[in-house]
C-alpha cells in the first residue's frame, strides 16, 4: 500500500492556465485604472504689484470684453452670448475679415479682457477661457497654413511659430472678480 | 551531420512556463499597490471639468500640485463644506502657499526654477471666488505658471 503511494506521489499540478488567470486580472486592473496623468489648461498669471493698476486708455474697438456673472451667463461687449458662438466671436473680432470699424484695428492690437464673478462656477469659466485660447489656437493654425504651409502651429519651427505669434499675440487681461454671488 | 539529426529527434524540448504566473502576479500586485496608494491621500472632492486646449505637463519633478474642491463627506466635521484647499497630503490654509512653493523650489538647481509650474487641480462646481483668492496668493508668492488641470474633452457638444 505504502509503496504504491508513494510512486503516485509528486504529481505535477498542471500550473499553465495560472498565468492566463493572472494575465485576465493583470488586463482588468490596467484598464480600469486610469493612469494619472496630467494635462490641462496653460496659464499664465500676471506679476503681482501692490500699487493700482496704471488707467491705459484703449480704443474700445481694440477691447473684447468677456463677463460671466455669477449664473454663469455670458456677456460679450454687452451683448448675451451663448458660449458656443464665444469662439465665432472672437475669431471674427481679432482677425477682422470684413474690416469693419467696430472690431479690432488689427490682430496685433487686440485685447481680450476677461471678468467674472465670485460666484462663477470654475467649470464655466475653464469653458471659457479654453474657447478665447481655441479661438487663437485656430487663427495661429490658420496663419501657419497661409504663410507656410503646415498644416498646425506645431509643425512649424520655432522661429516661424514665434512670428506667428507676435503678429497675433494671445493677450489676456484679468479683472479683480466682482463679488458677486459668493457662497456662504 | 547526422549526429545533429539524431540528437535533434531525441528530445522534445519544453520550455517551463511554471515562473509565468509568478512574474505576472508580481506585476498585478505592482499596480494594484500603485492605484490604491495614489487615490487614498485625497481629501477635497475634485473632479476637473473638461477642455480642448490641453497641454500635457512633462517634465513631473518642475511640477507642485494643489487641490481645490469641497471636503469629502467623511472630513466634513472637521473641514466644514466650503471649499478648501489641500497641499500634499493635509487641508491647508492660503498663508501656508508661500512656504509650500518654497519647499518645493529648494529641492531644485536655480537653472530650473523659472520652469516649476503649479498644477490646480480644481473641482468644476467651486466658485471662482476662492479660486481668485488661491491665484492671488500665488501671484504674491511669484509662481506665475499655471496649469489648470483638465480632461480632454471629446465631442463639442459637452458644455
Amino acid at each position: 500500500m505504502l509503496a504504491k503511494k508513494k510512486k503516485k506521489a509528486n504529481p505535477e499540478i498542471n500550473a499553465s492556465s495560472m498565468a492566463d488567470i493572472a494575465f485576465l486580472l493583470l488586463i482588468f486592473f490596467l484598464v480600469t485604472t486610469n493612469i494619472v496623468e496630467d494635462k490641462g489648461v496653460l496659464v499664465r498669471l500676471p506679476q503681482w504689484s501692490e500699487e493700482p493698476p496704471i488707467d491705459l486708455t484703449l480704443n474700445t474697438r481694440n477691447v473684447f470684453t468677456v463677463l460671466v456673472n455669477a449664473q454663469d451667463q455670458l456677456l460679450v461687449r454687452g451683448e448675451p452670448v451663448k458660449i458656443e458662438d464665444l469662439k465665432t466671436r472672437a475669431k471674427e473680432f481679432i482677425s477682422n475679415p470684413g474690416r469693419r470699424e467696430d472690431l479690432a484695428e488689427s490682430a496685433k492690437e487686440a485685447i481680450i479682457s476677461l471678468k467674472n464673478d465670485r460666484g462663477t462656477h470654475f467649470k464655466q469659466y475653464l469653458a471659457v477661457y479654453n474657447e478665447l485660447k481655441a479661438a487663437y489656437s485656430e487663427l495661429w493654425n490658420e496663419e501657419a497654413k497661409k504663410r507656410f504651409r503646415k498644416d498646425t502651429i506645431e509643425e512649424c519651427n520655432k522661429e516661424q511659430q514665434n512670428e506667428i505669434k507676435r503678429d497675433i499675440p494671445f493677450v489676456l487681461s484679468e479683472a479683480e472678480p466682482t463679488a458677486f454671488g459668493e457662497e456662504k | 551531420m547526422s549526429r545533429f539529426s539524431t540528437k535533434r529527434a531525441d528530445t522534445a524540448p519544453t520550455i517551463s512556463t511554471s515562473s509565468l504566473p509568478d512574474i505576472i502576479f508580481i506585476l498585478l500586485f505592482f499596480f494594484m499597490v500603485v492605484v490604491k496608494l495614489r487615490e487614498s491621500n485625497l481629501k477635497v472632492k475634485a473632479v476637473t471639468p473638461y477642455a480642448t486646449e490641453l497641454t500635457k505637463l512633462e517634465k513631473k519633478s518642475l511640477v507642485n500640485t494643489m487641490y481645490i474642491g469641497r471636503p469629502l463627506s467623511q472630513f466634513v466635521n472637521q473641514y466644514g463644506t466650503k471649499p478648501r484647499l489641500q497641499l500634499n497630503d493635509k487641508i491647508a490654509d492660503l498663508n501656508e502657499i508661500p512656504l509650500f512653493l518654497e519647499r518645493h523650489k529648494v529641492k531644485l538647481p536655480e537653472g530650473q526654477r523659472p520652469g516649476i509650474t503649479t498644477s490646480m487641480k480644481i473641482d468644476g462646481d467651486v466658485t471662482m471666488g476662492f479660486v481668485s483668492d488661491v491665484k492671488t496668493e500665488l501671484r504674491k508668492a511669484g509662481q506665475l505658471k499655471v496649469n489648470y488641470s483638465a480632461k480632454k474633452r471629446t465631442e463639442r457638444s459637452g458644455f
